[in-house]
């Protein structure tokens, strides 16, 4: 195998930096309507056949959704491998907080409609609820985590060791960056709910909506001043070598204030990222506030996507900085798989991503249109 | 390195990978008898077949949810738990596990949806290719987790990188191709098939004995013996090439499952039944049949397999050599890349290279295997053989359900080519009391092939104790208990919700439809309705 070599080991890093990038955006723009929606669920629907209005809107979709995460979960093992490694294991209770609300969630959808009993529905609501909400703050406070640096280092032979626990998690920078990922899919779950039903449920959640976007607008230019001014960022102090082999250990960091916007200074074009995640917000409360579901779940996607371009284009060539022990923090240069299996994964990719895409796009199509109660009450048989 | 950490994270995978097998081998071989019944009724145009798919359907979502649930935990523990793991081998085995998203997972969760909610919304061809996607996609994930699996018991196409202390690929296609992943993928598919095709047959059975549903229940045995009986040949002939390709790959696993101490001259014997006793390698009361292990085992009368005894001295010496070679890759590392070496050190490092792994078993006695002692050595030597009893008791429990299996539903497809399946009622009984069978040879079937791996995870390359994460014993102990407890009241709920739907039954599932419909539709449509329930009176 040598066909590998048509590209180059850094082009190829970049493009899975940028591939990573694409599988969260996907991932948040996708199932981030159906946590939101499940944020919303006990506010915006105050009966059974409203909630269940809720839930069927998304029932189709979800599960589709949600393989966007566990492919993403996937793709950083085969690319990444180090970063899989380190961040899971050391984000290991804020992971199994997270694994309990996905546990929840496919079961709660199906369980459910399986009985009549307004307790055991009411249980399960909130279920749907927690879900939601969990994880759209964990992987926010995950994200705050990653700007400030993680406490992990590598022991002999390459072993992994993460000296922090789950309460250092929660501090304050990391908790507004998770407020900003609630609300962000708050807005963009109301966009949806605004598309998809009508009446009481549409109204009320265009309220929340419009509360939200405006919090994202709001908490997102708190956490990008704060990011700018008080928040230290990384920056290599060695010699880069971006086709050296995937060990990080072989180069050295410093600490430096205003590292993570030395890139905005640099490349100029790279502000397009956090100016898509303003206009975006704003874009989806123009939308929400004029009752214009298609635009404002549009922008709520483009939002969500520069928001989280935004902080990759802040770190690049960082991935996950290392508080402890600075020069092993992985980067885009030296933590990725082998040359050979980029290459090939890049292949598999570029074959089947755009089948995926094709054939989601189909499946929403045949399934365009408002969830009424009506449609609720004569598809009994296999609605949720 | 703290074994509690070890014990505890192998335990942990080890629950949420039984409880997740649980419901992964009815979603293989459900999806496909609901696409194969939906075919019926595309092409028959029988409205039965439709209210057949629907109904099995009812019992496969439910199924289908607690995949899903406890399928997402598999996706990320290796991360959580096993970060050296990860780190070691993550360049080769992430990619199946990435394109098994990509390629079979997101087809089967994206069609789902439309196979519950597009029956009104799409023609009939159209929710035949969603359900023939859920079917397909499915199955594809099956053989992408299997090739990732079979990497972990013959790790092919695959060289250790000094520089970046891992394993990197360097030949794909020998990871695709691996015999031993192929013959798994057959062999675990088959049995998801025969697991589905006793569920269906089981349920309808019972149905058939309160005369219920007779209708259904009939054609749905039918469809469910003659898949399953091809099924469950398929299991043991693929099973059988599995224990072939044991002997060039594993033959300590398949030692221990013959509970082998010694090695006999060829053709050795098998020994059906028998006490293995590892503390004194013998096994009481054993029963042999002559021959037969030898053939079964190497196709052939005269090449012989070695005994666990003989096995433990070669792990000796893959032990001391896989010193030299870490000894070696050390130097290599302190001077930063091979080019700086020795051609000695070189030398040492090529032609030690595959037995390195070896010398990682000392890391559970001595932090650096160099300084490990002649006893420590022969210590790490034993701990090769995994525990030769439950090995040798799971592998025969396995093999023995699966023959019972192939006459079970050899039975049924008998009675239901003379249309007598409801003619005898005490085979219709042993059809429900045997629903549980083939989860009983499932679990039994992956623990011998994970048990039976010990101490690797993945065979002679990485021991099990050095691939954990540095995790606390309490934390583990946390999420053990968590995990446990979520499954198991998850699963209560679960068996509880399909219970009534069984008991509740096809028709029950449309009453309401018909109640609500029949007044605001046109005739056409609410004639095709009542069909059904008129059908199964009669």
């Amino acid at each position: 195998m040598i066909l590998h070599t048509l590209l180059d080991y850094d082009t190829l890093r970049i493009i899975w930096w940028l591939l990573i990038g694409v599988l969260l955006v996907g991932f948040a723009v996708t199932d981030g309507f159906d946590l939101g929606s499940g944020m919303l669920l006990p506010f915006a629907a105050r009966n059974d056949i409203e909630r269940r209005v809720v839930i069927n809107s998304v029932g189709p979709v979800w599960e589709g959704n949600q393989v966007w995460l566990i492919l993403g979960g996937g793709a950083i093992f085969a690319a990444w491998p180090q970063l899989y490694a380190v961040s899971f294991s050391g984000f290991y209770l804020a992971m199994f907080v997270i694994l309990t609300a996905l546990i929840l969630r496919p079961v709660a959808f199906k369980f459910r409609s399986k009985r009549e009993s307004p307790q055991w529905r009411a249980r399960w609501d909130w279920v749907l609820f927690f879900s939601g909400f969990v994880p759209a703050l964990i992987c926010g406070v995950a994200v705050g985590n990653v700007l400030q640096g993680v406490p992990f280092r590598f022991g002999a032979d390459m072993h992994i060791f993460y000296d922090g626990g789950f309460f250092g998690l929660l501090n304050p920078f990391a908790i507004l960056c998770g407020l900003v990922s609630v609300a962000m899919l708050v807005m963009h779950g109301a966009a949806w709910l605004l598309l998809k039903t009508a009446g009481a449920v549409a109204e009320r959640a265009r309220t929340y909506g419009i509360v939200a976007s405006v919090l994202t607008v709001a908490l997102y230019a708190l956490a990008g001043v704060l990011l700018a001014t008080s928040i230290g960022g990384y920056r290599i102090s060695s010699v880069v070598d971006a086709v050296g082999p995937s060990n990080p250990m072989l180069k050295t960091v410093e600490l430096h204030a205003g590292a993570w916007t030395a890139n905005y200074a640099a490349h100029p074009w790279t502000l397009a990222a956090p100016v898509l995640g303003f206009v975006g917000a704003l874009g989806a409360l123009l939308g929400l506030v004029l009752r214009r579901p298609v635009l404002a779940l549009l922008a709520a996607a483009l939002g969500i996507a520069g928001i989280i371009l935004s902080v990759g284009a802040s770190m690049f060539p960082f991935i996950l900085p290392s508080s402890i022990d600075p020069r092993a923090s992985l980067t885009v240069w030296d933590s990725s798989s082998s040359h050979l299996t980029l290459f090939i994964m890049l292949v598999v990719t570029a074959i089947f991503i755009p089948i995926v895409v094709a054939y989601t796009t189909w499946v929403y199509h045949v399934l365009w249109g408002k969830v009424d109660e009506k449609a609720i009450r004569e598809e009994s048989g296999h609605a949720y | 390195m703290d074994l509690d950490i070890v014990a505890l994270s192998r335990l942990q995978f080890a629950a949420t990978a039984l409880y997740h097998f649980l419901f992964v081998p009815l979603t293989l071989g459900l999806s496909i008898i609901l696409a194969i019944m939906e075919t019926v009724y595309v092409m028959t145009g029988r409205v039965i077949w439709r209210d057949m798919t629907k109904f099995w359907g009812v019992l496969f979502g439910i199924n289908f949810a607690m995949g899903v649930a406890t399928g997402v935990v598999m996706e990320f523990q290796f991360g959580m738990n096993w970060s050296y793991y990860s780190h070691y081998v993550g360049d080769i085995f992430g990619a199946p596990l990435a394109i098994e998203g990509l390629m079979a997972f997101f087809m089967e969760a994206t069609f789902v949806g439309l196979f519950f909610f597009g029956w009104d919304k799409l023609s009939k061809v159209g929710h035949l290719i969603a359900t023939w996607a859920v079917a397909i996609g499915s199955n594809f994930s099956a053989l992408w987790i299997l090739i990732a699996n079979g990497w972990m018991q013959n790790p092919v196409g695959a060289a250790f990188n000094p520089q970046t202390m891992r394993m990197e690929v360097t030949d794909f296609f020998a990871v695709l191709t691996n015999p031993v992943a192929q013959a798994k993928f057959v062999h675990t598919v088959s049995a998801g098939y025969v697991c589905a095709a006793v569920f269906v047959l089981g349920v309808s059975a019972w149905y058939v004995l309160k005369g219920r549903h007779l209708e259904l229940a009939k054609r749905s045995m039918t469809v469910a013996a003659s898949f399953g009986l091809a099924a469950s040949l398929s299991v043991v002939v693929l099973g059988d090439e599995s224990g072939y390709l044991s002997t060039e790959h594993q033959k300590m696993k398949l030692a221990a499952i013959e509970a082998m101490w010694e090695t006999h001259p060829a053709p050795a014997a098998f020994t059906a039944f028998g006490f293995p006793d590892q503390e004194s390698r013998e096994t009481h009361y054993a029963i042999h049949i002559p021959a037969a292990m030898g053939l079964i085992g190497t196709r052939s009368l005269d090449t012989v397999i070695p005994g666990i005894d003989e096995l433990v001295k070669r792990a000796e010496t893959r032990i001391r050599e896989g010193i030299k070679a870490y000894d070696a890759l050390q130097q290599i590392r302190s001077a930063g890349s091979t080019q700086t070496v020795t051609q000695g050190v070189r030398d040492t490092f090529e032609n030690g290279g595959a037995d390195m792994g070896y010398a990682l078993l000392l890391k559970r006695y001595v932090d650096d295997p160099r300084n490990a002692t002649p006893e420590q050595i022969t210590k790490a030597a034993w701990d090769t053989v995994p525990q030769v009893a439950p090995l040798f008791w799971l592998f025969r429990i396995m093999v023995g359900i699966g023959v019972l299996l192939i006459v079970l539903t050899a039975t049924f497809f008998v009675l239901s080519t003379r249309r007598r399946l409801d003619s005898h009622r005490w085979l219709l009984r042993i059809a429900v009391l045997a629903i549980p069978l083939p989860w009983i040879a499932i679990e039994s079937g992956w623990l011998v092939a994970e048990f039976g791996r010990q101490p690797w995870v993945i065979e002679g390359v990485l021991p099990t104790a050095v691939a954990v994460s540095n995790l606390g014993v309490k934390t583990l102990l946390l999420t053990l208990a968590g995990f446990v407890a979520i499954y198991t009241t998850l699963l209560i709920i679960e068996m509880k919700l399909m219970l009534k739907a069984i008991r509740k039954g096809p028709e029950a599932e449309h009453a309401p439809d018909e109640g609500d419909t029949l007044s605001h539709i046109p005739p056409a449509h609410a004639g095709a309705a009542v069909i059904p329930s008129t059908g199964s009176a009669a």
